[in-house]
């Protein structure tokens, strides 16, 4: 098995354990909408282009993410409730090394 | 009131497209859609990015599709209403529907297509806490009379191109600009961040970076904003105007409150025929429908129109019966008089 475990709070601060593949090429907002953890229509909205920032979360835990691109930065420069542990969901991949990962989704706009 | 045989809300691609089928059966189509331009998310969120599934395009432009489908049903002659987002809608007792959007402009057909995406495109408002009273009186989320600004001490927010856009075209306009962002670096076009530094050397635009507007002052009307650089306390700015701009978002919005079925954000639709909502007579394709299987492609959207403007012909003509025809057969006659063919293949003897 190459699942992960991940602690996703959503927008009504309910916290969600779940397991996400590692061999789908999925990204952290498509865990969210694979899981229903947000209603469609209000997370990743632009398909993943880090170009609309409704797959906002905040990070909790010290792991070592993919560096943050110069879309993913413009993107959260331009976003609202924005603080320093704010990445793109889109821009996470799910790999080995984001287990454990846990995040809170950011409020919707 | 303008009146039309399908009348479609939304002009991203799937709108789009439905002009060209219906045209092909002879049903005239006008398009409602909230954005000032068509071509939806396409033109609006991704232009310039590239698409790789469109069917016999290795790779096009966002932008150049939407090009492309205006170009394909150009001699079908669509009638658009944009900038305008659809509000209500009312079923007449012949059967056909009145549409009305937010600033009054009816529309009347026997058919409507919602063909609206995720929703119609809102600004995007930033949470400052008392935005909302000043919305009618200093704040403006999108420039529709750059006149308004004329003479006037005006503060754009925002890092992409529109803040840049309209942060230079006001200098030749207001009395004061000035342009606050998060960040010392900007998102828009290279020649208007080059542009915005000209004027800021000049003094014609005073460029706050990297700061947030944290207030709005005035008593009734916007005097003066709050704006706070990073880890310094705030100062104000005197301001006639605050103009907010951080893109554009999409809300299903008033389609929701039609008495169509809603599942998961999406219109639920009968994909075994065509779909069809649960009004007879209105029909959901492309993003904004929903059915076991669903897949928000704009390839599927294009089928979907296909199949919706054959059943949308059934209805407006029960006694017809349409028989499908290639293009490459019986060629397109555009309702602007143009006819486009396959060229006769010639025939010569060999002497």
């Amino acid at each position: 098995m190459s699942d992960i475990t991940l602690k996703i709070t959503d927008r009504e601060g309910i916290l969600h354990e779940v397991l996400a593949p590692t061999d789908m090429a999925m990204n952290l907002m498509e865990v969210v909408r694979a899981y229903e953890l947000a209603p469609e229509g209000s997370i990743g909205v632009c398909g993943g282009m880090a170009m609309c920032a409704s797959c906002q979360c905040y990070v909790k835990t010290n792991h070592e993410l993919p560096e943050m691109g110069i879309d993913e930065d413009m993107m959260l420069a331009e976003a609202f409730y924005v603080e320093e542990n704010s990445r793109l969901g889109c821009q996470i991949q799910m790999t080995l090394k984001m287990d454990g990962l846990e995040v809170e989704l950011a409020p919707e706009i | 009131m303008i009146t039309t045989d399908i009348l479609i809300i939304g002009a991203g691609p799937t709108g789009l497209f439905t002009v060209f089928e219906a045209g092909l059966l002879k049903l005239k189509c006008h398009l409602i859609d909230a954005l000032p331009q068509p071509g939806g998310q396409c033109s609006e969120i991704y232009p310039k990015k590239p698409i790789y599934d469109i069917p016999g395009f290795p790779e096009i432009l966002a932008g150049d599709l939407t090009a492309n489908l205006l170009e394909q049903s150009k001699q079908f002659k669509p009638g658009f209403t944009l900038g305008e987002r659809a509000e209500t809608i009312e079923k007449q007792d012949d059967g056909s529907f009145i549409v009305t959007t937010n600033k009054g402009t009816k529309h009347q057909a026997p058919i409507v297509a919602i063909a609206g995406g995720l929703g119609s495109f809102e600004p995007r408002k930033p949470p400052i806490p008392n935005i909302s009273e000043y919305e009618d009186s200093g704040v403006e989320y999108m420039i529709k009379d750059p006149e308004v600004y004329r003479n006037k001490k005006v503060v754009i927010a925002g890092g992409g191109d529109s803040a840049l856009d309209w942060a230079v075209f006001l200098t030749n306009v207001a009395e004061e600009v000035t342009l606050v962002h998060r960040r010392n670096e900007f998102r828009g076009a290279l020649d208007s961040v080059d542009k915005v530094q000209e004027l800021k050397n000049l003094g014609k635009i005073n460029l706050i970076t990297p700061a947030e507007i944290k207030g709005i002052l005035g008593a009734g009307k916007v005097t003066g904003v709050a704006v706070e650089k990073k880890g310094e306390a705030p100062f104000i700015v005197d301001a006639d105007h605050f103009i907010p701009l951080f893109g554009l978002s999409p809300k299903l919005g008033p389609i929701g409150n039609w008495g169509l079925e809603i599942e998961k954000n999406a219109i639920k639709v009968n994909n075994a025929l065509d779909y069809q909502t649960n009004i007879p007579g209105i029909y959901a394709i492309g993003d904004v429908n929903t059915y076991p299987g669903k897949l928000k492609l704009i390839l599927c959207g294009f089928h979907e129109a296909t199949l919706m403007c054959q059943s949308a012909f059934q209805r407006i003509f029960p006694d017809k019966k349409y028989v499908m025809k290639y293009t490459t057969v019986g060629g397109i006659d555009g309702f602007d008089g143009t006819r486009k063919e396959a060229p006769k293949a010639v025939v010569k003897a060999i002497q």
